[in-house]
């Protein structure tokens, strides 16, 4: 089979509109998925010391239980896996191209970065209440003053880190 | 049917639409805040385009409920600038870090595991933050037609209007080069 080709931006986010106001519609749930994350730590933390979980403040705002924001994270996993098996797009790499270009091949770096940067985005996605789904989309479509902030601060991040990362070295 | 299975469905539509479109790829998103491609950006304004006009006709008809996220000036720019900053290192966002996981990048695993231990972190450091950063310049749940005490009808046309003329700009830019 050839490859497909990707599907057009703006006909992906024009169905992803759609399936955003179906989901509130039925359900009245926006999508977002930061907070599954805080989730996912607090079932971590409470297997070693359940006092402990059942007495802090973000963990009872945002209780450990599995709820349709956890279902839809989960979601977003296997649709992914489902469709890249069925266009054969699906390929195990521990190091992505761009990165590859810029840092070579290794795979260890390429993950000591990819952990930490994560610890990072979801402390400071935690802190502005919201990710680029959470405010990016729903934020957006309801047009909320937080989340048009928090994307141009999202971006803003985002610009001069990347930045740094790959800025062309000078010639000499 | 129940909520959890309809999140399941919805989650694994998503999936299966961001997998298509690429958006997951650690190479769109960081080539997004490079400005060599806009893929990740016309995507978003695109659901937001569809998704403000649906949202709000469901509000109109009463048949939906908002739910804001409190303006909280000092948490949300602080938050943003450092979520972006950890963004760009790991290359992928909560949601799109599972779709990649799902394709097969195992460097997302790594980011996964990461952002867990960033909400952990986050849950043991919010009692403090509770009483500083997340009180500073809070404004509530606003809208931006609130704001600027326009109907939501008149502010909508005006934000697709603005989001035809970006899609413009990027596509004659693409076709510079």
């Amino acid at each position: 089979m050839k490859k497909m080709a990707a599907l057009n931006p703006y006909i992906g986010g024009a169905l992803a509109g759609l399936l955003a106001v179906a989901s509130v519609w039925i359900t009245g749930k926006f999508f977002g998925a930061s907070t599954t994350f805080v989730r996912a730590a607090g079932f971590i933390e409470k297997f070693f010391n359940p006092t402990m979980v059942a007495g802090m403040d973000y963990y009872i705002k945002e209780e450990p239980k599995i709820e349709w924001q956890w279902m839809f994270v989960c979601g977003v996993l296997v649709g992914s896996f489902l469709i890249s098996i069925v266009t054969k797009s699906f390929a195990i790499k521990a190091v992505p191209d761009v990165w590859k270009e810029r840092f070579g091949v290794g795979a260890v770096k390429r993950a000591l970065v990819a952990f930490c940067g994560g610890v990072i985005a979801m402390f400071g996605a935690r802190l502005a209440d919201g990710c680029p789904s959470g405010h990016g989309l729903s934020g957006m479509m309801q047009l909320a003053v937080s989340s048009l902030i928090a994307m141009a601060f999202f971006f803003a991040g985002g610009i001069v880190v990347a930045r740094l990362l790959y800025a062309q070295r000078r010639p000499r | 049917m129940n909520t959890n299975l309809i999140g399941l469905i919805t989650g694994i539509l998503f999936g299966m639409i961001m997998q298509r479109a690429r958006v997951i790829r650690y190479d769109k998103q960081i080539n997004v805040l490079l400005f060599k491609d806009m893929t990740i950006l016309k995507f978003m304004l695109s659901a937001i385009a569809v998704g403000m006009v649906g949202v709000y006709v469901l509000k109109d008809f009463g048949v939906v409920k908002l739910a804001l996220k409190p303006a909280i000036l000092g948490a949300v720019m602080l938050g943003g600038f450092v979520f972006g900053a950890g963004w760009a290192l790991v290359g992928y966002c909560p949601a799109t870090s599972m779709g990649a996981l799902g394709e097969g990048r195992v460097d997302a695993f790594w980011g996964i595991a990461g952002m867990v231990l960033g909400a952990g972190i986050f849950s043991h450091v919010y009692p403090l933050l509770k009483k500083t950063i997340l009180t500073w310049g809070d404004f509530g749940k606003i809208t931006i037609p609130q704001v600027l005490h326009l109907h939501h009808w008149i502010v909508i046309p005006v934000v697709i209007a603005g989001i035809v003329v970006s899609v413009i700009l990027f596509e004659k830019r693409g076709q510079a080069r």
